[in-house]
């Protein structure tokens, strides 16, 4: 598959009072067209911060990119001026937000912020813009849509604003979706239709998807491939089945452990993975999972995993999957 | 909208009685009445004044008459002031008071808008430091002080302008220097920290995950919610410079509302005090009510919640 | 970092090193950065505010002239001295006289008393009736607080400086109808305050969870919630007490503040207005050291409120 999104090596961090608090450390992955890729990990695990560097939204100061690419469609977004960004902001890459509530201006007609985007990128007259927007606002599911265009956000439950916010993000039918955990701040009533609003989408224009989430329940849903991420490193990377049926790393097993599932039997417990993630200020010299990880061993505090590859599509990064764990263990 | 401001309205007129009642309530509570303290009035012309006030009428009877005329706009007869009424001394002073003010409410909406602004876009700048000393400095002076040193230093010593009076454009630097200070730093600081809350806000982020330019994500997104809050402060701001004009008035020895304000209570002048307060109330509530009314354009989420609210 | 060198990497690669130790639990719960309580935290936070530890200072200094101001001078604050009257500031006289030649310096600090315990005073009242009455609107909520809420709206709206000078007309001007006035008069914001912490304070799971252990109301509101809602009121109560200082040398400003020879920075200021042109010492020291206090107030009050609020932290 032909990847529309590589990202190399992307170190981000972020200058703070007591330091450098470095977010992101040495991230790869990659996103095929078409493809909808999952990031997964918990807050803080340098998800969201990866995701916004994308799409440069988070400023410098107080960010930094300290290395890596960020290959789109054939250029590095981290070498793209403001100006270049902005054309592509909204054009070629669409992103949707956390909180419906707070990601839409309270004082603006949401017809007008669906259309915004589109005057400016495709130089589209006022009412040929509204004549979009309402089409969009229909593709979402937005029942009325024509007398919904003049209304303000607050009319709008979290659910339908979610929506409008999916019709902005593809108004200009974006080649990327960057979904930033879009369903954690809805009902789970609620999720299962926005997560069908987006499939559907991907569907009719073939956009590629990298969502967000800490919710192994969202990804099975509707993603091809799984980006586990730890203390900003990505530990471990595969399809959908690889990571569900066969995780290698102790943290992707603990998060499985951790979410109930339908097969579940009866007396088996969730497992919570106990402990915080490490300070990433001073970030540990070996694995940054390791005080958490119930497998650890010693050389897991001194030196960081290299990359297993376990298959085309699957790899881990853990000393457990060192020929030399399996020979001590099996000794 | 219609329900929204006139729920505001009933409020309003509610307020309105009740400082009328506390008012009059106050005033028949000094012990003794007003013609007593004079010297040697004899018991037969201090009778002959009572019923010329219409004070030896019951006390509801006094009260509903003030009540009937103050509806008419007569705010009665100045007790110390040869006979004046007090609705003439009133509107006859009010002139240079109202120019005054709204001066003064222009000043600290333009100024205090601009430093916030400038404050917020260049936050944690040399800029934004500098605003905000002299906003937290413009708060603490108290308005009598400043009008004070301004006086001293930019007109006795110095001579740029007249000391006292308000006879031309240049007298009211001065006045209006020291009456717009505080509402100037209170609208800088408040505007610099609601335009910060916007800038982080995620609609922000949401506009220029759309690709919007800087420039126009300034101007459609951040200042116009971020000059907001600063319109539910033009109200309080308001009461902030009726009072401040009282004795702004005094120290530059302008003849205006706030010098007959003074001189009623240093006179004890009762029916005096008793008219400019209600007057004064009267802006004030309507000052509010005007600024509730236009935060309710403005913000399109009132609209609806508040108005099934009232 | 990312880049571990081969060697290093290589002399790590030792079947000893592959001993499993498992996770140690200890050091799992340890939470990375230093943990404090939230009041440690909160005052971590201003002492690391240099603008706000400035003011503190100030104000601590202010109420240590106020206390022992008046005592280190030989002169009182009643004393007329026709011979010496509007005496520039002098060795004998630090700050000058007034026009009755009573000493500046003594008058100055004697006036700082008066306008930190109207402050204080009337902080006080508005502490106690707006936690009263916000506590009780935020707990019930409902009918009562609706009840309870239209009639503050009412009573804010009546301008209350004018029903302060109404009082002080009316009553016999005294330091204590003045602070009784500014305090009757000031709480609402108070109650407000209270009301909007304790409506959100009261859904949280302790709060449920004490109440489902049989807690009484009087207990919850005292013992868990108003306890909880200390930062917001703090702050609150840091912006009354200059509001009513201010209020203080407002009133004493048009006459109707402490009665003479007491002196609060708002009356000296009145009095020296008439010849400040001729004795400026006479108007600068009042009016330094109360935009002092004022400023200290302030930027000491700006700390705290970004110190309670880690909302706000950056």
């Amino acid at each position: 598959m032909q990847p529309i999104l590589q990202v190399k090596d992307l170190q981000v961090s972020f200058q703070v009072r007591g330091g450098e608090v470095k977010a992101v450390r040495g991230v790869n992955f990659e996103v095929g067209k078409g493809e909808a890729v999952a990031i997964v990990g918990e807050s803080g695990s340098g998800k969201s911060v990866t995701a916004q560097t994308i799409m440069r939204l988070i400023p410098s100061p107080p960010s930094i990119i300290k290395s890596g690419e960020i290959i789109f469609q054939g250029n590095d977004l981290t070498r793209k001026t403001d100006k270049e960004m902005e054309a592509i902001r909204g054009k070629d890459i669409g992103m949707i937000f956390q909180d419906p509530m707070t990601s839409l201006n309270p004082t603006i007609k949401v017809g007008k912020q669906i259309t915004e985007g589109l005057i400016k990128h495709q130089n589209l007259s006022a009412k040929e813009a509204k004549e979009q927007g309402i089409e969009m606002l229909k593709l979402v599911g937005i029942p009325n849509a024509e007398s919904r265009f003049n209304q303000y956000p607050h009319e709008f439950s979290g659910g339908m604003r979610q929506r409008v916010m999916i019709a902005i993000a593809l108004a200009c039918r974006p080649s990327l979706l960057i979904a930033d955990e879009p369903t954690t701040a809805l009902d789970v009533t609620i999720q299962a239709q926005i997560l069908n609003v987006m499939k559907d989408m991907q569907k009719k224009f073939g956009t590629s998807i990298i969502l967000i989430t800490h919710d192994l329940g969202v990804v099975a849903d509707m993603c091809d491939r799984v980006v586990v991420m730890y203390a900003g490193k990505v530990v471990e990377t595969g399809t959908k089945w690889e990571i569900f049926q066969n995780p290698q790393h102790p943290y992707t097993r603990g998060l499985l452990r951790s979410m109930p599932r339908l097969d579940q039997k009866k007396n088996e417990k969730l497992i919570p993975i106990i402990g915080t993630p490490p300070d990433l200020i001073k970030p540990p010299a070996g694995c940054g999972f390791c005080a958490r990880c119930d497998e650890a061993m010693r050389i897991c505090e001194q030196v960081d995993p290299e990359v297993t590859q376990l298959s085309d599509t699957h790899m881990s990064r853990c000393w457990l999957l060192h020929p030399m764990a399996q020979e001590v263990k099996s000794s | 909208m219609v329900r929204f401001i006139l729920s505001k309205f009933f409020y309003m007129i509610v307020s309105l009685f009740i400082l009328i009642s506390v008012t009059f309530v106050l005033m028949k509570a000094i012990p003794g009445n007003p013609f007593m303290s004079e010297k040697a009035v004899p018991p037969s012309i201090q009778q002959h004044l009572m019923a010329k006030y219409g004070l030896d009428k019951p006390l509801y009877e006094q009260y509903l008459k003030y009540l009937g005329n103050l509806a008419r706009g007569d705010f009665g007869i100045s007790m110390k002031m040869k006979d004046q009424g007090v609705s003439d001394l009133i509107w006859g002073s009010f002139g240079p008071s109202l120019r005054l003010g709204i001066i003064a409410i222009v000043v600290s909406i333009v100024v205090g808008i601009g430093l916030g602004m400038l404050a917020a876009l260049y936050h944690r700048k040399l800029i934004d430091n500098v605003a905000m000393i002299l906003a937290v400095i413009g708060m603490s002076v108290p308005s009598f002080v400043l009008a004070s040193l301004l006086q001293f230093y930019l007109a006795q010593k110095a001579g740029i302008f007249k000391v006292m009076g308000l006879n031309g454009p240049l007298d009211y630097v001065l006045p209006v220097m020291a009456l717009s200070a505080q509402p100037i730093a209170f609208i800088a600081r408040l505007a610099r920290s609601s335009m910060l809350e916007v800038l982080h806000s995620e609609y922000i982020k949401t506009a220029k995950a759309k690709g919007l330019a800087w420039p126009i994500i300034m101007w459609r997104h951040v200042i116009r919610n971020g000059i907001m809050p600063v319109v539910t402060y033009v109200g309080p701001m308001t009461a902030n410079i009726i009072t401040g004009s009282v004795v702004i008035e005094q120290i530059f020895g302008i003849g205006g509302l706030g010098k007959i304000f003074v001189s009623s209570i240093s006179n004890r002048d009762y029916t005096l005090i008793m008219g400019v307060t209600i007057f004064y109330g009267i802006i004030l509530m309507v000052a509010r009510l005007l600024t509730d009314i236009a935060y309710a354009f403005i913000d399109p989420r009132i609209k609806l919640s508040k108005g099934k609210e009232g | 970092m990312e880049q571990v060198d081969e060697k290093n990497v290589v002399e790590h690669l030792k079947p000893e090193n592959f001993q499993k130790i498992g996770v140690d639990e200890k050091q799992a719960e340890i939470i990375q950065r230093e943990s404090l309580s939230a009041w440690r935290d909160s005052w971590e936070r201003l002492k690391s505010n240099k603008f706000a530890m400035t003011g503190l200072t100030v104000l601590i200094l202010i109420v240590i002239m106020a206390i022992i101001g008046p005592m280190i001078s030989p002169h009182n604050y009643y004393s007329n001295d026709l011979y010496n009257t509007n005496q520039p500031p002098s060795a004998d006289h630090w700050f000058g006289t007034d026009d009755l030649g009573r000493d500046m310096f003594v008058r100055t600090w004697m006036g700082a008393r008066i306008s930190l315990l109207v402050g204080v005073a009337a902080a006080l009242i508005d502490l106690f009736i707006g936690v009263i009455y916000g506590g009780i609107m935020g707990y019930f909520g409902g009918r009562v607080d609706a009840i309870m809420n239209k009639f503050s709206e009412v009573l804010y709206s009546i301008p209350y400086l004018l029903v302060t000078i109404l009082l002080l007309v009316v009553l016999e001007p005294s330091l204590w109808t003045i602070i009784l006035a500014i305090g009757i008069t000031g709480w609402i914001n108070m109650s407000w305050i209270v009301r909007g912490e304790i409506m959100q304070l009261k859904t949280r799971e302790y709060v449920l969870a004490s109440r489902s252990m049989g807690a009484g109301s009087a207990r919850l509101l005292f013992r868990h919630l108003i306890p909880n809602a200390m930062g917001p009121i703090i702050v609150t109560l840091t912006l009354t007490v200059p509001n009513a200082i201010f209020s203080e040398a407002f009133l004493s400003f048009l006459g109707l503040g402490v009665q003479a020879p007491i002196a609060s920075w708002g009356s000296m200021i009145n009095d020296a207005l008439t010849g400040w042109m001729y004795y400026p010492w006479r108007m600068l020291f009042p009016a330094f050291f109360i935009s002092l206090t004022m400023l200290a107030f302030n930027i000491f009050g700006d700390g705290l409120r970004d110190a309670l609020d880690p909302k706000l932290k950056k």
